[in-house]
């Protein structure tokens, strides 16, 4: 582990990865975003809710950072993403890239915290949890000022950091598994570890 | 100047046996011309991205050396442009001339130099659109050309063309040949890959055979290696030229329609054409690059909905379902009824094993099990893909891939095949099986529609001709 | 189907700006509104942003169809407001349950939703008029962006109308296959996932092959990179930036002269 420069540079590999999950994350949400158009009135009772889902639109941080498990490989993949929903025409507009910005520190710090060497479910979940956290904080700064703190705020921000950790943390995780099980990653160290086993 | 030089060269593809090259003692010199033979799956296209250094340490195992001028390739990138088998992965950008432009851009052309190349190379491949053309546009052989100017601009000292011809109309293919013959200096050297020897021979001065197991199984001169191992290589899978392959012409008059077109086109990209498809009856489609033979394909297999016109599918193929159009019927139904083989194999895989891929339609039409797996291994046998049943369908060769794809159309032997390309980038042999498959599937009462640019395949099992013209 | 090609009529005046210059003259104009909670300065920028849009040579028609998905958060603003707003002050207008309507909500609701538009109209502008690639371009040569990750991202942005013939592809692979989810909404919403997963793994596919093509043509070689298509970034390209500062900033102004300021943190 002395030659940290080289092993942190990203290849064109991982750039074009990176951008490649970024671009498909995008699509995806698109797409998520017709399929739940039908199911909004159910969350209409109590919207607080509706962040139950709201992990899915943090999963492209957790992939990114277990995938290409180079420095700012979260912040780069959520940020992205959110550019190119904002250019698909989300509901959110311009703002989510600042918003993607933030939700990419948050998982950025995770894989920081554990020195971008451990790619395990722990790191994973602590990716998930802060990068929701993150998220929750912006939203309670902006978009949800006008609300009231014990009936709304609160709860929100919760909802999203729970959210957050289990659909966005263990389910980039698992979703880093399958798709290694698939041989895509066998270029990535993710994908080395199947190899090995 | 690029002189190639291989010492017992070896490379085993992570997460498989068997090595894809292994044993290779080879040397080309600089300004040589080498057409690169061997049956399909015997590593040419392994060797060649091992020559331009894009084979990763970290993506299998290597033997051996290979230099390019003495220089590990990996490290003298800039002398080395390669065109590889599937044009479509090589485009990077969204319009044609700026991904032209890409690679000198890299090389760090002065930008004035730039567009005037850019429009030389484009006219040398007679790529037909102007320089805003969007790549995502383009037909399958329109990008070849695309690709092949991307790297001609370049000039580079080694040129390595995998199968550079594979997706191209015969008038295309021909003004390809007379590209790379014309952007040849006296000393760029050559490596062609090709399995068909014969329009590839004027290009080059030296064949070299690779033997499957490893090693070179014969290299000199064209006229050498053809009459000392002519026959043996012919029936290894060489296309030897002037060894024509008997046709299979059908046996009995042609029977009742099983499908119908009239009018039937899908702006822009395919215009009004009738036709008729009956049992027992092998049609091809002809046409240059981009006519819409691909559109017309996937709107006769009853995967596209037509744009204008229709498609009748008569009771014999429809049974109660004969009063709706084919694409608006129930998925399993229209498996059972009409198989369909793309242009690009990659785009037909759904699962992640060869063995899924050729059970998954049967399954999917209901077919008990044992009579799954006798169909699935009697396939995999004639294919000769037996070997690699549990092997993931994108990690194959070339031609491995496609005999893939055509073999899941088999699978469930419906009564009208839609194929198309399905003989390109195959070996003698191969090509040979298919012909056979797709005779016994005619002379069995089945419909054998095919979209191809093989002049072969057409004189050898086609009863009748189509010829699309561009919209 | 999805549409991320440039709307506007060519050599409209400020669509022709530099891409940087309209990135960041967006930038300032949204950022400098984020930070008032009034209805009265988005109501200004509204106007302003209407009002330059000839400018950029998008039709308000094209301007309604990229910005529709807008409606559907602003009526989750609204609902959320009248079910959770904080400040129930002012005159009721509607009780319901939980739900109590007042003058003071529908006020806050005005100021978000107009908040929520004047911050989110120069982002859809600035990529209505501005080409993927000359962006990339502009953020290499006049923004010092680095240029492997610009033009990464742009290979990959590349992908992105393909990745929606991919899903047609896919489709028709599975169908051709006797794959299909019928009328039971379980079923569909595995074919969904799959046929997800399936882009995702076809896309990043694609990526490690996009990228072996691109070292073979020599990116990433440590050859300096010249430029095909140079952007100039020019006296009428800063005069953009300075001038969306100014106008947001006397869209401020004229909100705070009028006592309706109120400021986000604070
Ligand atoms: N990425 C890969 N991963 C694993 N195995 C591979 C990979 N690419 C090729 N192979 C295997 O290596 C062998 C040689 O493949 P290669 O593509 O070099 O063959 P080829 O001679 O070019 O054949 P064709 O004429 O069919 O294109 C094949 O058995 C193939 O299945
Ligand atoms: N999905 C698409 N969207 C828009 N245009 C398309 C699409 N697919 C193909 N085209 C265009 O439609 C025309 C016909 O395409 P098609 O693929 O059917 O041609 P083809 O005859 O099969 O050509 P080739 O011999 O090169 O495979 C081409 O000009 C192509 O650029
Ligand atoms: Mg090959
Ligand atoms: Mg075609």
């Amino acid at each position: 582990m002395t030659d940290t420069t080289s092993t942190n540079r990203w290849r064109t590999i991982d750039i074009v990865v990176a951008s490649v999950i970024a671009v498909a994350f995008g699509v995806i949400f698109w797409a998520w975003g017709l399929v739940w158009s039908a199911t909004d009135a159910a969350f209409a009772f109590f919207p607080p809710a509706q962040t139950l889902i709201y992990g899915v639109w943090l999963v492209p941080a957790v992939l990114g950072g277990l995938v290409i498990r180079k420095p700012g490989a979260a912040l780069y993949c959520e940020t992205v993403a959110a550019i190119l929903s904002a250019l698909l025409g989300s509901q959110w507009a311009s703002i989510v890239i600042l918003q993607g910005l933030m939700q990419g520190i948050g998982a950025e710090l995770a894989f920081a915290a554990f020195r971008y060497r451990s790619f395990r479910l722990p790191t994973a979940l602590l990716a998930g949890a802060l990068t929701g956290l993150s998220a929750a904080i912006f939203d309670f700064v902006y978009w949800n000022v006008e609300t009231d703190l014990t009936s709304y705020r609160i709860p929100y921000a919760l909802l999203t950091v729970v959210s957050a950790t289990v659909v966005a943390g263990v389910g980039g995780w698992a979703l880093t598994r399958a798709l290694a099980n698939t041989g895509v990653l066998d270029r990535f160290p993710a994908g080395r570890e199947r190899a090995a086993i | 100047m690029a002189a190639v030089e291989l010492r017992g060269f070896g490379w085993r593809h992570a997460g498989r046996k068997r090595w894809a090259v292994r044993r290779l003692d080879l040397r080309v010199e600089s300004g040589e011309r080498v057409l690169l033979l061997g049956p399909s799956g015997a590593g040419k296209s392994t060797l060649l991205a091992a020559l331009a250094g894009l084979l990763p340490e970290d993506s299998g195992q290597q033997e051996g050396t290979v230099e390019i001028d003495g220089l590990d390739p990996r490290k003298g990138r800039e002398r080395v442009g390669i065109v590889f088998q599937d044009p479509e992965s090589h485009l990077v950008m969204a319009r044609s001339g700026d991904d032209v432009a890409f690679g000198l851009e890299n090389r760090g052309v002065p930008s004035a130099e730039i567009w005037p190349r850019v429009d030389e190379a484009l006219r040398r491949v007679g790529f037909p659109y102007d320089r805003d053309r969007p790549t995502a546009a383009l037909s399958g052989g329109e990008q070849q050309r695309l690709a092949l100017a991307g790297v001609l601009a370049l000039r580079p000292h080694l040129l390595l063309l995998d199968e550079p011809t594979a997706n191209l109309d015969p008038a295309g293919a021909a003004l390809v040949r007379s590209a790379v013959a014309g952007a040849l200096d006296a000393d760029t050297t050559l490596i062609l890959v090709e399995h068909r020897v014969a329009d590839a021979l004027p290009l080059v001065e030296r064949v070299v055979v690779l033997e499957p197991g490893g090693g070179v199984r014969a290299d000199g001169t064209p006229d050498e290696v053809f009459r000392v191992h002519g026959d043996a290589l012919a029936a290894e899978g060489v296309w030897v030229p002037g060894r024509t392959v008997p046709p299979r012409r059908a046996t009995t008059a042609p029977g009742d329609p099983l499908v119908t077109a009239d009018r039937l086109g899908l702006p822009p990209r395919l215009a009004a054409t009738d036709l008729t498809v009956r049992a027992g009856e092998a049609l091809a489609v002809l046409g240059p690059n981009g006519a819409g033979k691909s559109t017309l394909a996937l709107l006769l297999g009853g995967l596209l909905r037509p744009g204008g016109g229709t498609v009748t599918a008569s009771p014999a193929l429809a049974g109660r379902d004969a009063r709706t159009p084919p694409h608006r019927w129930r998925a399993p139904a229209l498996a059972g009824r009409i198989g369909s083989v793309f242009q690009d194999p990659e785009h037909q895989f759904v699962t992640s094993t060869v063995f899924d891929e050729l059970a998954l339609g049967p399954r999917r039409t209901g077919r008990p099990e044992a009579e799954i797996r006798s169909t699935v291994d009697g396939l995999l046998d004639r294919l000769r893909l037996g070997a690699l049943a549990r092997a993931n369908p994108y990690t194959l060769s070339g031609g491995e891939k496609r005999r893939l794809s055509v073999a899941t159309a088999l699978a469930t032997a419906p009564r009208l095949l839609v194929c198309d390309e399905p003989t390109f980038g195959q070996d003698r042999r191969t090509w040979r099986e298919l012909v056979d498959l797709f005779a016994e599937l005619r002379d069995a009462g089945h419909g054998v529609v095919t979209v191809t640019h093989d002049p072969d395949f057409v004189a050898a099992l086609a009863d009748r001709q189509l010829t699309l013209e561009r919209p | 189907m999805i549409g991320i090609e440039p709307v506007a009529v060519p050599g409209a005046p400020l669509a022709r700006r530099n891409p940087v210059a309209k990135l960041a003259a967006a930038l300032v104009f949204s950022f400098v509104l984020v930070a008032t909670l009034d209805p009265v300065a988005p109501a200004i920028a509204i106007v302003v942003e209407l009002a330059l849009l000839p400018l950029f040579g998008v039709r308000y028609r094209a301007l309604a169809r990229r910005t529709w998905p807008l409606l559907v958060s602003a009526v989750g603003i609204v609902v959320t407001l009248v079910l959770f707003a904080a400040d129930r002050s002012g005159r009721v207008l509607v009780e319901a349950g939980p739900a109590v309507v007042t003058s003071g909500v529908l006020l806050t609701a005005l100021g978000l939703v107009l908040r929520m538009f004047a911050v989110a109209l120069p982002g859809v502008i600035v990529f209505a008029t501005t080409d993927p690639t000359d962006l990339a371009d502009a953020l290499v040569q006049n923004a010092k962006a680095p240029a492997r990750f610009a033009i990464g991202a742009l290979a990959a942005f590349r992908l992105l109308p393909l990745l929606g013939q991919e899903w047609q592809m896919i489709s028709m692979a599975r169908r051709a296959r006797g794959v299909e989810a019928g009328r039971n909404p379980l079923a569909k919403l595995r074919l969904f996932v799959s046929t997800a997963f399936t882009l995702l793994v076809g896309a990043i596919r694609r990526g490690t092959r996009l990228a072996v093509a691109m070292d073979a043509r020599g990116f990433d070689a440590g050859t300096p990179r010249t430029v095909a298509r140079r952007q100039r970034f020019t006296t009428a390209d800063a005069l953009l930036v300075a001038g969306a500062a100014a106008l947001a900033g006397a869209a401020l102004t004229a909100s705070i002269l009028l006592g309706t300021f109120r400021p986000l943190i604070g």
